[in-house]
């Protein structure tokens, strides 16, 4: 019976495998890494070399200007100062959505799961039926409710809207969580003299790291690349990055300035991709080991 | 120190109830250790001491004060749980002095006392370390540490040698009452293992279906038992039962075991002459029944009966012996020259001997 442990004849490799799988996999990479060379390419070149050469052509004659023109200068529906004024307007929104939204999923999962009360479960079922309704749907009431309230066609209005919507889901991820999180640390906090917050602030969110990552990563691309919500609340001056990206593109005076616009898109993108790179590190394993047995 | 009473205390959970009125006091200094198998309560009662589970029904009474309605935090207590439930974004220091930071003990006091702490358990060289770098007997200790630090009037374990493997767990073990004899402090612990319960306690509460079976010290317990649960419970090999008939002529009574089988029992006490005529069991430790010549050959009645099987654990052997259709466990000399299928003459000890109720499993005295 000895044989029945070796590797099956199918699994079994010849010597060009990793030709084939790497060759795939590199081929397929290519595919998908071609649009974003193609827009570094153009955002580097002059307007006067695109308009003439081909669209993959390496420049001849590299410059910066674009990236310059599209940050400070360029025209954003009737203003022309560049696409900085909207950065920062994603950047607050982002951030402070961002950090409200993780930071309240964090308190309702913790009360999810460790604080259980009569009816925590169907609460929860209630805030997850959240995550399935689509954002167009709630477009006419919310713009309603955010008149109301005062804060229609303002960053705060914008980040009212991420932080609700992003409840559902950061709640969703801090509860499953915080369900494996052992139930004896609470009650050993408890008997140390631990009570609601600090039981929270000491032992839940110091062990938190790896969920808050995710949650991070989660919340701050979705909030960073809406286009909808932003296009829909927002007027002018406070518009956020994606929204003013469209005005820039979507410009009908002038020569089309290809290599601006690549160069907008490109800063538009930075921040997610930069959460990514740094994110990823802290995106590790293994943090509870230790808190119970072995 | 402080004493410890439990008053009748009930807990449900909805239509279950898994405590059913339990009283036990407990003196201060003593070692109380509750026992019984899985789902018998034990952890529950422990978590209503605590003060992590709400109490349905009567009072729990730490020095005096009945504390149902206070924070786990401020019953002084301490508690070690069979996880550890260390702190993984501390150190063993900061696991250690958590509970007098949270209550604002200066920082020179704590350091001071958990070096003190540190040092009892000999784990001052490990304080920087983070729990997931040590071993499992090295966060025993430090959860040991957490507790003691706190001074509390009353210490909670929580099944806390279970997660240890078998060397440790002893070593351990001796350790705990090392530390019991030498602190005097007032410990309730969890466990479902007979040798601890035996082993630690001062007195043991044997526990079954949310109720107490007996109270008692582990001599008591182990000799006296007051049902054939907790008969069978505490002791490995288990107590014998050994079924039969009482009979009785004159000044003799004897054991009717079968057909074939039968020994002297001697003098009834009152309440077990009421059995005479009818079925009873008879409870006999596995030492209780020995092959020793001297023994044999003299008063103590004599059972006879054939060999199944012969188990040499080192300082005796063990041997199952057949009765009247029935078996029984004898601890037996290590040198015995018996072998399975030889029949033999085995002395029954009448003092060891206790009876109980067939029907109701209740001792008969």
């Amino acid at each position: 019976m000895a044989q029945t442990w070796d590797t099956p004849q199918a699994m079994r490799r010849s010597r060009w495998t990793p030709f084939v799988i790497y060759g795939l996999l590199g081929f397929f990479a290519l595919v998908y890494l071609l649009p974003l060379v193609v827009m570094l390419l153009t955002s580097f070149k002059p307007l006067t070399e695109i308009y003439s050469g081909s669209i993959i052509a390496w420049p001849q004659q590299w410059t910066v200007d674009p990236w310059i023109r599209a940050w400070g200068s360029t025209c954003v529906g009737l203003s022309c100062n560049g696409i900085k004024g909207y950065f920062w307007n994603s950047t607050k929104m982002t951030v402070l959505a961002v950090i409200i939204s993780t930071g309240v999923g964090m308190l309702n999962g913790y009360v999810l799961t460790k604080w259980r009360f009569k009816g925590s479960n169907v609460l929860f079922g209630l805030i997850l039926f959240g995550c399935f309704i689509p954002f167009q749907i709630v477009l006419i009431p919310m713009a309603h409710l955010l008149g109301k309230m005062g804060i229609a066609s303002s960053t705060t209005g914008l980040v009212f809207v991420h932080v609700v919507y992003g409840l559902c889901f950061t709640t969703l991820y801090f509860r499953n969580y915080y369900m494996a999180f052992p139930d004896e640390l609470i009650k050993s906090a408890m008997i140390d003299g631990a009570r609601f917050f600090s039981i929270f602030l000491r032992i839940l969110v110091p062990n938190s790291l790896p969920i808050v990552v995710v949650t991070v990563i989660w919340q701050f691309t979705n909030i960073w690349n809406d286009f909808l919500f932003g296009a829909s609340f927002s007027t002018g001056e406070s518009a956020p990055m994606t929204v003013a990206l469209n005005n820039v593109v979507n410009t009908s005076t002038g020569e089309r300035e290809y290599n601006v616009h690549m160069a907008a898109a490109m800063i538009a993108a930075l921040p997610t991709l930069l959460v990514y790179i740094f994110g990823g590190r802290y995106f590790v394993r293994g943090l509870m080991a230790g808190s119970v047995k072995g | 120190m402080a004493s410890l009473e439990i008053i009748n205390i009930k807990k449900r959970f909805g239509d279950v109830e898994v405590l059913k009125g339990i009283d036990i006091a407990v003196e201060a200094g003593e070692f109380l250790v509750l026992v019984g198998p899985s789902g018998c309560g034990k952890s529950t009662l422990l978590n209503m001491i605590a003060g992590l589970d709400t109490v349905t029904e009567g009072d729990i009474v730490i020095g005096g004060k009945r504390v149902n309605d206070l924070h786990p935090s401020e019953r002084d207590i301490a508690m070690v749980f069979q996880s550890y439930a260390l702190y993984p974004n501390m150190s063993v220091e900061g696991n250690i002095a958590f509970g007098m930071q949270m209550r604002k003990v200066p920082k020179e006091e704590r350091q001071r006392a958990v070096q003190e702490a540190a040092k009892v358990l000999q784990i001052d060289h490990l304080l920087q370390r983070r729990p997931a770098q040590l071993s499992g007997g090295q966060r025993q200790r430090v959860a040991m540490g957490r507790a003691l630090v706190r001074k509390p009037r009353i210490f909670l374990f929580d099944e806390p040698l279970s997660n240890l493997d078998a060397q440790l767990r002893v070593d351990m073990r001796t350790e705990i009452k090392k530390l019991h004899q030498r602190l005097g402090a007032t410990i309730v612990y969890v466990t479902h293992d007979q040798i601890e319960a035996m082993t630690l306690a001062t007195r043991i509460a044997v526990m079954r279906n949310g109720e107490l079976q007996q109270l008692g010290t582990p001599a008591e317990i182990y000799s006296q038992p007051s049902n054939t649960f907790v008969a069978g419970f505490m002791g490995s090999p288990r107590m014998n039962l050994l079924p039969g008939v009482l009979r009785s002529e004159g000044d003799g009574a004897w054991l009717e075991v079968g057909a074939d089988a039968r020994f002297s029992v001697g003098a009834l006490p009152r309440a077990v002459s009421a059995y005479v005529g009818k079925e009873i069991l008879a409870g006999l430790r596995p030492e209780a029944i020995s092959d020793n010549a001297d023994a044999v050959n003299g008063n103590r009645p004599v059972i006879e009966a054939t060999v199944e099987v012969t188990e040499p654990t080192g300082p005796d052997t063990l041997a199952l012996l057949a009765v009247g259709g029935c078996e029984l466990t004898a601890r037996l000399r290590p040198d015995t020259s018996l072998k399975p299928g030889d029949r033999g003459r085995f002395a029954v000890d009448l003092a060891k001997m206790v009876w109980f109720d067939p029907g109701s499993g209740a001792r008969v005295r």
